[in-house]
């Protein structure tokens, strides 16, 4: 790993400050991306700018019809919190999902979505309840955040804040673990909205990153069931394909999380 | 550079680091604390976890200047004197490990999933919190055997 200066800054200001002075800063959560990276030297930031303890970023709330959660809460946090299990249990279930029980202590929210894998889980649920990334300077709707594997809308030095989340009638996550990485080989996140609309995300298969299914969403709308799901052929053509799985193998893997997201709240 | 003040298994340490060096980098070759293991480098054998203000945490995806202020225990620090603590105790019991390598981050590992999920763990309980933590050597039978017994008998 190369040389590179840290700072802890308690504050939002403080932190942007930083970023904004540093030659080649970068913000750090919970390093459970970027130290790894950075040990390959695949990152070589001049200054890490750490998110993880400023309090505004962490803190998680039920705000009318939405849930509201800090960028710097972890996997952890956001698994067991109270609130998030009462309003969305699907989404406190995906946040468990995540890695392991030491990854989840200090794996970020923020951090997860900045980083945009194609196999990380926050994305699906993220694109499936049209939640609301938050940042220092603006809001984005998830339809415009996503932006192709590892890429976001975010600019340079832009801090992601909080996320806002809709709380939907009902929804579940299910996740085909890759055996050895755990990342997502595909990840279903289906919800029913309290406005009828049914919303599908996928993660995990497709060579651009999360998506939306319509053609799940649309056998879910005419009836909510793992049934209507099964006549459907998802194309492969898009699929990612590796040693891990053909495209065909995660086309199909979609449609078997799919079906046991609704069977498991139907 | 940077100098922290932190507490390691009780005792304060003060010390000037790297910016770049982890925390394992801190605790084995500064501290000398030669227990807690460097099985991957790559975040994911769990050889490295240590509790970190009592949560399990990988010390080699971790700054050792994040951990200034914090409370680290390694596995140096959960015997009390000469009695092992009762999760040390139950893998000597079951033979909860063959070469050993893994063991200290899954004793740490396995008082961390006492503190979350209680004393009485079932089976399919340990082997999925177990996801962050390898053992080429036991096919990890004893391990979920003394991680049972030993989750019970810290109740006690
Ligand atoms: C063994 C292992 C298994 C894993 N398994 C999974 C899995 O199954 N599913 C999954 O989804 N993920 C998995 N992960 C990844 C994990 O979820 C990471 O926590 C996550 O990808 C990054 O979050 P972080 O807080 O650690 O970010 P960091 O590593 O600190 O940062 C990642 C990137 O995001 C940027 N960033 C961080 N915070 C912000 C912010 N607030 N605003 C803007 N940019 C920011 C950083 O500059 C950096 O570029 C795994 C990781 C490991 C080590
Ligand atoms: S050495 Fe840290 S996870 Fe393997």
């Amino acid at each position: 790993m190369y040389e590179t200066s840290y700072h802890r800054p308690s504050s939002l200001a403080d932190a942007a400050s930083l970023l904004a002075n540093a030659s080649d800063g970068r913000l750090i959560a919970g390093g459970q991306t970027l130290i790894p990276t950075m040990k390959q030297r695949l990152a070589a930031p001049s200054d890490l700018v750490d998110v993880a303890g400023i309090a505004e970023m962490k803190s998680i709330a039920v705000e009318g019809d939405t849930v509201s959660i800090g960028a710097a809460c972890t996997h952890s946090d956001v698994a067991t919190s109270d609130a998030v299990r009462g309003a969305i249990p699907g989404l406190a279930e995906l946040a468990g999902m995540i890695g392991d029980p030491a990854v989840r202590h200090r794996g970020t929210l923020g951090g997860s979505l900045a980083n945009n894998d194609p196999a990380a889980d926050y994305p699906a649920v993220v694109l499936a309840l049209g939640a609301t990334i938050h940042t220092d300077r603006r809001q984005i709707a998830a339809a415009d955040f996503f932006d192709g594997m590892f890429s976001t809308s975010l600019e340079d030095g832009e801090i992601v804040t909080r996320v806002v989340f809709p709380i939907p009638e009902k929804s579940a996550y299910a996740k085909f673990r890759n055996p050895a990485s755990g990342y997502a080989m595909a990840g279903v996140f289906v919800a029913r909205m309290k406005d009828g609309a049914v919303r599908v995300g996928v993660t995990g298969a497709s060579g651009n990153g999360v998506f939306r299914s319509a053609e799940i969403e649309k056998a879910l709308l005419d009836s909510w069931s793992p049934a209507a799901i099964e006549p459907l052929t998802i194309s492969a053509e898009d699929m990612l394909s590796d040693i891990h799985g053909s495209a065909a193998y995660r086309a199909n893997l979609v449609k078997v999380m799919a079906k046991r997201a609704v069977a498991a709240i139907a | 550079m940077s100098t922290i003040a932190l507490k390691v298994n009780g005792k304060d340490v003060s010390t000037e680091v790297e910016d770049r060096a982890l925390l394992v980098e801190l605790i084995r070759e500064e501290l000398k604390l030669t227990g807690t293991h460097v099985g991957c480098d790559t975040s994911q054998c769990g050889a490295c976890v240590v509790h970190v203000d009592g949560v399990a945490m990988k010390s080699c995806t971790m700054f050792a200047v994040q951990a200034n202020g914090a409370d680290v225990r390694t596995i140096e620090g959960v015997a009390e004197g000469d009695a092992l603590h009762p999760m040390q105790a139950a893998f000597a019991e079951h033979h909860g490990l063959q070469c050993g390598f893994c063991t200290p981050g899954m004793v740490m590992t396995a008082i961390d999933m006492v503190r979350r999920l209680g004393n009485d763990l079932d089976e399919a309980t340990i082997r999925h919190e177990l996801e962050g933590n390898i053992c080429r050597c036991t096919g990890y039978q004893n391990i979920v055997k003394a991680i049972k017994a030993g989750a019970s008998a810290m109740a006690s």
